[in-house]
């Protein structure tokens, strides 16, 4: 095949994953002629909704959205494209054995057996929180400053940041924070509160989707980081699950010009004297453009897409080095009807329900991925989304919960048999606080993260392609050298979960990485 | 008397904890000619800093033939489909031009353009390296392996190796019978016939003089030996330690790695290591191969913006060695750089030093002053010396390079 008769573009996207769509969106906004190949037959990446079983929907991974860039939202104009809300601000309910539930808004603390010191400073401390999120979330919006090498933009983010510790929060809560910075939750947690549920369920917050437990190093930051994306700490849920977010994504993309293929899987992205070409596809069609933006996670990039030559041999091993271990299943359940959960009424199953009933029983469940074992008693966020939003089923209900811990190398490999025991496992968990759950199951099924690696190309079944933790985070995040979206290879770029700030349904590397590109950032 | 084959234990020993110093194979030869019993550490060898008098070994190496033994140096072996896309992105040399059969000298470098460590490279097979050089280098190699179809391995326990240098090495090589041995070129690399297996020889060296490299399995080290000095009896051929070696590098200009300039991955002060253009070694920066080698975006960055540093040859006034010297731009004046390396080149006749300068002082011809310190019956003496920047190093004969060599 000639060149003449290879398609060009200004910007080829690899991967329709939501980061992706939002980039291409503002690429394309600004007039370049851009195209996102996704390897699926549909886009969104771990953002789509997936059919269950006949007449029954899922979100398929990914299943709250509390951190959509509001940026995003607006520039893009997604609710012209059709994102709509079926349940919004939803309250956490923190499951308790005994059926003394405690149910947790943004600001109140009720149930459980709460005290009132405790509902008082549980007021005071998630404003606390909120305040913290406010300081810093607008480092999530712009790309990550370059110390050695500040430009004007750097400037003003550092001048921004300082001024908004020091004055924006004020010398007393400044210090707080940076006393807190780098504590892991539980001893958080322990100097604020004393009753165990409460402390079991925000813990949970801060472990969620990461490999560490509450007594593990640094994660006190991971806890303020799902409050500082986006959505200001509201929990909610999107209609028609969450394959609708990426859907009105890629509608904005698709009326700014851009073109979106489907079952066009990347085989490689070219290079030829040290400057990317393009890419070929698996079908050995090759498209052309200067700029590439890869929507995968760095190590997919640079080992299997580009190839290491073509990279310096630091830069390979550092992205090598990512620690990118997942520790989350996702267990989807076909019910014929609405459970019974004790202690709960219908229209309170339609919250977030958070199986997490003290610290010490999360470590213990996070103890068992260390030596790649399931945890036996493992942790739950679970939604019943059908609940809000009659169109994911036809008849009876679904439900999914995000099950903490499962190891990505589990001792023996997830065989067949593993995922069946995991699966009872839970089941069995869900039944000690909703007894008639078994009666109710038509079908239910685990996604491990093995499965996620396969499915979703989650390296390590890690959803935010590389652990967000302090040493990977704002400029180190993936690496130092492609934290400003731009690789060490001429004309390429990434976009994705491993960019800052990072996975959850936020859209906001996607935006950032967009930015870069059209500032010409190398 | 050591043995030295049974305490030789290298890693893959598990014993190896055992022996804290290494004996090459050679030791027991060596020990043979040492009257002075002056030996340090070279990465776990033990070798001869001198074995009678330096300036006698010295002159064997421009006079008539030194052996000095190299086993110590650190040496890999690279093989596989990919060999040659490994090598020429680990360095910044055009490796497409180094033929099966010859050998490159090469530096490599680090991400940010600075150098890690430099040495020789054997072209042994169109899939098959080997990399000689004075630092360990197996973690730089495992990263750099990372996405290539290569094996590597060290071989530093494996290959004992002598340097044999001087205007009679190649008669004395042709008297032990290495047919043709006088046809090979510097740089040239061949095996040739030994009792116990082909040995390796390349035509190189570390004195700027004729020379070659002889390169064995263990076993061969002591009957490569006898062999040398049954065919050399008549050529005042001695082994020799470290200091003379010292003094012949110097002369001929040659860096040396943890001397003039340190390890970049050793290194943690910012400005504190070099890239190939601050120590004299543009030539071998390929910047426009086509290969993502290392170190080639900041080398790009830095041909453009210019360096920070100038390696300069000094030819030094007076015949104080100029040794941890600084150098000014006038007497009493500005400091502007130091001094590496100094010594008095005997064949040259020449008081010279190795040292670096800020940019843009150090041009060839241009002045520069050092403040020497030196003693005299353990009193502090100090002087300044003028120093002219050399364009060429002070030893640099035609016999270095001339094929055949001559015959004596």
């Amino acid at each position: 095949m000639t060149k003449e008769q290879n398609k060009t573009y200004d910007v080829i996207i690899v991967g329709g994953g939501h980061n992706g769509l939002v980039c291409a969106g503002y690429l394309a906004k600004a007039g370049k002629n851009v195209v996102v190949l996704e390897a699926e037959k549909q886009v969104g990446g771990a953002a789509t909704t997936a059919e269950l079983s006949y007449g029954k929907k899922v979100s398929h991974c990914a299943h709250f959205l509390n951190q959509l860039n509001q940026k995003v939202s607006k520039d893009l104009n997604l609710s012209k494209h059709g994102l709509k809300l079926s349940a919004s601000k939803l309250a956490t309910i923190a499951l308790s054995a005994d059926g003394n539930h405690l149910h947790l808004t943004k600001d109140s603390a009720t149930g459980g057996g709460i005290s009132e010191e405790d509902a008082t400073n549980y007021k005071q401390f998630m404003a606390l929180m909120h305040d913290y999120a406010g300081t810093l979330g607008f480092l999530l919006d712009i790309p990550p400053m370059d110390v050695f090498n500040m430009d004007w933009d750097d400037k003003k983010a550092a001048l921004k940041l300082g001024w908004k510790l020091r004055f924006g929060l004020g010398a007393e809560k400044m210090s707080e924070l940076l006393r807190m910075i780098g504590m892991n939750i539980r001893d958080v947690l322990d100097d604020e509160f004393d009753n165990e549920l409460l402390k079991g369920a925000l813990a949970f917050d801060a472990v969620l989707g990461t490999h560490t437990g509450p007594y593990s190093a640094g994660n006190f930051l991971t806890f303020l980081y799902r409050l500082a994306g986006g959505n200001n700490g509201s929990v909610d849920i999107p209609e028609g699950g969450m394959g609708a977010v990426s859907s009105a994504m890629a509608a904005a993309a698709i009326a700014n010009g851009t073109e979106i293929r489907t079952n066009a899987r990347v085989k490689s992205i070219d290079v030829d004297n040290c400057a990317v070409t393009g890419v070929t596809l698996e079908s050995g069609e090759v498209l052309i453009a200067p700029i590439v933006v890869s929507n995968a996670h760095l190590q997919t990039t640079v080992l299997d897409m580009v190839g290491a030559r073509h990279f310096e041999a630091d830069f390979v091993k550092r992205a090598t080095d990512i620690r990118t271990r997942g520790a989350a299943a996702k267990m989807h359940i076909a019910l014929k009807d609405v459970p019974e959960f004790n202690g709960l009424s219908k229209d309170d199953l339609k919250n977030r329900l958070v199986i997490s009933p003290g610290q010490q029983e999360l470590e213990r469940a996070f103890n068992h991925i260390k030596y790649g074992e399931v945890s036996t008693e493992p942790m739950m966020e679970i939604s019943i989304p059908s609940l809000v939003d009659a169109s994911l089923a036809e008849n009876g209900h679904v439900l999914s919960a995000t099950v903490q811990y499962a190891p990505y190398n589990l001792k023996g490999g997830w065989t067949d048999q593993a995922k069946a025991a995991f699966l009872e496992t839970c089941i069995d968990r869900l039944g000690q606080f909703a007894p008639n759950i078994r009666a109710l199951i038509e079908h239910a099924e685990l996604i491990t993260p093995k499965d996620m690696e396969d499915e979703f190309g989650l390296v390590g079944g890690n959803w935010h392609h590389g652990e967000l933790t302090l040493d990977q985070m704002l400029m180190l995040r993936p690496v130092p050298e492609a934290s400003r979206y731009a690789l060490p290879l001429d004309g390429m770029y990434i976009c994705g979960a491993g960019a800052h700030p990072g996975g959850g349904v936020m859209g906001a590397a996607g935006r950032n990485a967009a930015n870069a590109i059209l500032k010409g950032d190398q | 008397m050591f043995k030295a084959t049974d305490e030789n234990r290298s890693e893959h020993d598990t014993m190896h904890w055992k022996s804290a110093v290494k004996y090459s194979p050679f030791y027991n030869k060596i020990k043979q000619h040492d009257y002075v019993n002056m030996w340090h550490r070279w990465a776990e060898y033990t070798t001869p800093d001198m074995l009678e008098d330096p300036t006698i070994e010295y002159f064997a190496i421009r006079n008539s033939a030194s052996i000095f033994d190299i086993t110590p140096m650190s040496k890999y072996r690279i093989k596989g489909p990919d060999a040659l896309h490994f090598m020429n992105r680990l360095l910044p040399r055009d490796m497409t031009k180094i033929r099966v059969g010859r050998v490159a000298y090469t530096a490599w470098c680090d991400d940010e353009g600075m150098v890690l460590d430099d040495g020789t490279v054997f072209r042994v097979a169109e899939d098959e390296y080997l990399l000689c050089a004075q630092e360990r280098q197996m973690e730089i190699l495992r990263r750099n392996a990372i996405g290539f179809d290569i094996e590597y391995s060290e071989v530093t326990d494996e290959i004992a190796a002598i340097s044999f240098q001087g205007p009679c090495t190649c008669k004395i090589l042709k008297n032990m019978g290495l047919q043709e041995v006088e046809t090979m070129k510097m740089f040239d690399l061949r095996f040739f016939d030994f009792p116990g297996g082909e040995i390796m020889v390349s035509r190189t060296g570390y004195t700027g003089d004729l020379g070659y490299e002889i390169w064995v399995k263990n076993d061969q080290a002591e009957p490569l030996w006898d062999a040398l000095y049954e065919a050399g009896k008549d050529y005042a051929l001695r082994p020799i330690g470290g200091d003379a070696l010292e003094i012949a590098r110097i002369e001929a200009g040659l860096i040396a790695a943890k001397v003039d300039f340190s390890p970049a991955n050793e290194t943690v002060r910012p400005g504190h290591a070099k890239s190939p253009y601050e120590l004299g070694l543009g030539w071998l920066v390929k910047l426009d191969k086509g290969v993502a080698f290392n170190g080639r975006r900041a080398l790009i960055k830095e041909k453009e913006n210019g360096s920070r540093y100038r390696f300069v040859k000094l030819d030094v006034e007076g015949n104080k060695p100029a040794e941890n010297a600084y150098l000014f731009d006038r007497e009493n004046g500005k400091t502007i750089g130091y001094v590496s390396s100094a010594a008095w080149a005997p064949t040259a006749k020449k008081n010279i030093a190795l040292g670096f300068v800020d940019m843009p002082h150090g041009e060839v011809g241009d002045t520069v002053w050092a403040e020497i310190y030196y003693q005299k019956e353990l009193k502090w003496n100090r002087v300044w010396a003028k120093c002219e920047v050399m364009g060429e190093p002070a030893w640099n004969p035609p016999r270095k390079t001339l094929t055949p060599p001559e015959d004596f």
